[in-house]
Order: C-alpha cells, then sequence, then structure tokens
C-alpha cells in the first residue's frame, strides 16, 4: 500500500483515524436511537440515571459528527471526558439494578425505579446493560484515537 | 464518499427507528385485538365506574390519573362525544395512578361513589386541578377544601377511603395497565382497539369509526 507513493503513507492514518471516529459516532447514534425508540415508540420512561447517560451521551451525537467533516482529532478532547463520565453512571446504575449497591442509596425515589425491568435480551442484556456496553466501546475506541494522535 | 457515507448511514438510522415503529404499533394493535376477545374483561372490570348504556355499542375505556393534565383536558370532549351520541357510548374509568400521591385521590373518588357522587367529584377534580396539584405533587390538603362543593360527607369519605376493597381496585386497575401496555395517560382503548396516534382528533376518528360500524345507516 505504502509503496503507491509518498502520499500513500500519511493518508493511511487519517483514514484509520477517520474510521475510528464514525465508528464512535456510530455508536452514540444507535444509542441515542436506540434510547428514544425505548422512550417514545415502546413507551418506557426513563429513571433517573438513564437521563444522566443520556445527557451525556446525547452531544456526542453532534460533537463527534462536527469532528468528521473535515476530520479533527481534537474532537476526542471534549469527546473523551463526556463518554468516560457517561460509562461511570452506568456502570453504576448496573450495580444498581444487579442489587449491588442497594436501592435506597441510589437517587430514584421518585418517578420510575432505576431497578425497573424493561427488556432483557437473550437472558442478559437489560437497557442498562446496553448502555454500559455502548459506553465502553465508545470510550475505548476515542481512547485508541488520542493515543495515535502525536504527541 | 464519507460524506455519502455518513447521510446513508443517518438515512438508514432514521428508516430503521420508523420502520420498527411501525412494525410495533402494527403487532400491539393485532396483540391487543386478540387480546379484546380473549380477555375482555382485562378491558372492563365489574368493579369500573362507567357511564352509559350497558347494551352501547362502543365501550370508551379510559385509564386515568386524575392528577394528569393531559385527561382533565380530555374531559370535556368525552363528555361531549357521550352527549352527541346518546345511548351509543358507554364511558368505563379505568386508574393509572402514576402521579406521586394520585392514588389518594383515587380513594376520595372511589369513597364519593359510595356516596353516589363519583361523577360529580370527577368532573369536580379535573376542573379545579391546578389547585390541588404543584410541580406534579398531589396536594391533599387543597383537595379537602373543594369537597364540600358537591355535598359530600367528609367524615364518611374519610372513613370509606380506608376501605381495603378501595385498595384492590387500583391493584387491579394498574395490573390491567401493564398487561394492556398502559404507561401513559390518558390510556383510550375503543372497544379494545388502543388510540394510536394520541389525540384529539385520531380519538374522535376512531370513535366515529367504531360507531359507524356498530351503528350501520
Amino acid at each position: 500500500m505504502s509503496r503507491a507513493g509518498s502520499g500513500a503513507s500519511p493518508a493511511e492514518k487519517p483514514d484509520l483515524d477517520w474510521i475510528l471516529l464514525f465508528a464512535a459516532w456510530l455508536i452514540t447514534a444507535v444509542a441515542t436511537a436506540g434510547s428514544l425508540f425505548f422512550s417514545y415508540v415502546m413507551g418506557f420512561a426513563p429513571c433517573v440515571l438513564c437521563w444522566y447517560q443520556r445527557i451525556f451521551l446525547f452531544p456526542l451525537v453532534i460533537v463527534l459528527a462536527r469532528g468528521l467533516f473535515p476530520l479533527d482529532r481534537a474532537v476526542v478532547r471534549y469527546a473523551l471526558p463526556l463518554a468516560t463520565l457517561g460509562w461511570l453512571v452506568a456502570g453504576y446504575h448496573n450495580l444498581v439494578y444487579a442489587g449491588v449497591v442497594p436501592d435506597r442509596l441510589q437517587p430514584c425515589t421518585q418517578g420510575v425505579s432505576c431497578t425497573e425491568e424493561y427488556v432483557e435480551l437473550f437472558g442478559f442484556l437489560s437497557i442498562p446493560m446496553l448502555s454500559w456496553l455502548g459506553f465502553t466501546a465508545l470510550t475505548g475506541i476515542l481512547l485508541a484515537v488520542h493515543r495515535r494522535s502525536p504527541k | 464518499m464519507k460524506r455519502n457515507l455518513f447521510i446513508v448511514t443517518c438515512l438508514i438510522l432514521i428508516l430503521g427507528f420508523w420502520f420498527g415503529a411501525s412494525q410495533l404499533k402494527k403487532q400491539r394493535a393485532e396483540k391487543l385485538g386478540f387480546l379484546a376477545q380473549e380477555r375482555a374483561s382485562t378491558f372492563v372490570r365489574p368493579h369500573s365506574p362507567a357511564l352509559g348504556a350497558e347494551d352501547a355499542g362502543v365501550y370508551l375505556v379510559e385509564f386515568t390519573d386524575p392528577a394528569c393534565e393531559t385527561c382533565a383536558a380530555f374531559s370535556p370532549f368525552v363528555k361531549q362525544f357521550m352527549d352527541r351520541n346518546p345511548g351509543k357510548i358507554r364511558l368505563v374509568i379505568r386508574y393509572a395512578p402514576f402521579h406521586e400521591g394520585s392514588s389518594d385521590v383515587v380513594r376520595v373518588l372511589e369513597a364519593a361513589r359510595m356516596q353516589g357522587k363519583y361523577w360529580e367529584t370527577l368532573d369536580l377534580l379535573y376542573r379545579s386541578q391546578n389547585m390541588w396539584t404543584q410541580h406534579h405533587q398531589v396536594r391533599l390538603d387543597q383537595v379537602w377544601r373543594l369537597l364540600p362543593a358537591v355535598g359530600l360527607d367528609l367524615e364518611r369519605l374519610r372513613a370509606d377511603m380506608r376501605d381495603p376493597s378501595i385498595t384492590a381496585i387500583i391493584g387491579q386497575d394498574l395490573a390491567d395497565a401493564e398487561t394492556l401496555g398502559v404507561r401513559l395517560t390518558p390510556g383510550f382503548f375503543v372497544n379494545g382497539t388502543p388510540l394510536e396516534p394520541f389525540g384529539l382528533e385520531p380519538l374522535a376518528a376512531l370513535i366515529n369509526a367504531e360507531l359507524s360500524e356498530a351503528y350501520p345507516g
């Protein structure tokens, strides 16, 4: 590949970065569409912890898309903190959901309980689990892009 | 190329969302149509307050929360439908007290029913809703100040509210709401068909469709 010309080698790296950021954006877009589908089509009310995860998720759809055109690796600087915080909340939510953290200690006394079970795909994929997996993949990709960028 | 990939992905996501939504809606309507025949009692329980002729051709089942603003806003229109089609529509009230504290208001309603003042009390509570709800929280003390207007014996009401039969009614209604997929109020069913999409005009269309089917010509 690199033999094609002197311009090919520098062009290869940005492409991989672009694909990684595109994948990151795709995760946020699918997750956003999914969460809106759950609440507006299936009529599940989001609990408090879900709202915090959404707060960290929704802006990423726009922020990451902005970083794709034109490719701007610095978008990781803005996206990574959001993704990390969302990942932490999702992790906490799973602990509450699994009963590791007592229900009393979590802030969901009003409205919908955060342990309310709506969906259980294949016996283990609950909504909080889907969120955590999404945030994990997203944070991983963003960290990879960050590592690849020249210091 | 990249731009196209991005645009196509966006389109796929939007189309997927739309397709999923319409499939789910169809599936739900089919499932409920089936439910309507198999288990009509899920829609109408013997304990449910009902208004209108028992042999009416159109059963309008409303899952309501007395503290729900949209339920209150729909109330005059529901009344209008019934007045325009005397004897043809039966309104059945089911409870879905999703707001915090609104089960207590359901208790007030059911206790008022024991004094034969159910519909007056429901109407009063809807009309004066902004006086006894604040930030989606029920202020029961404000409800008490309103009740004498419909001539209720408050002493008796207070005692009747604790009747365990009311607890059973609320529990059954909430269980039926779950079975029927009611997560928002008001949840309307016209002869077992859920109101989809939600709105005043779709409700009118659904009622008219069922009316012309039940009373052709």
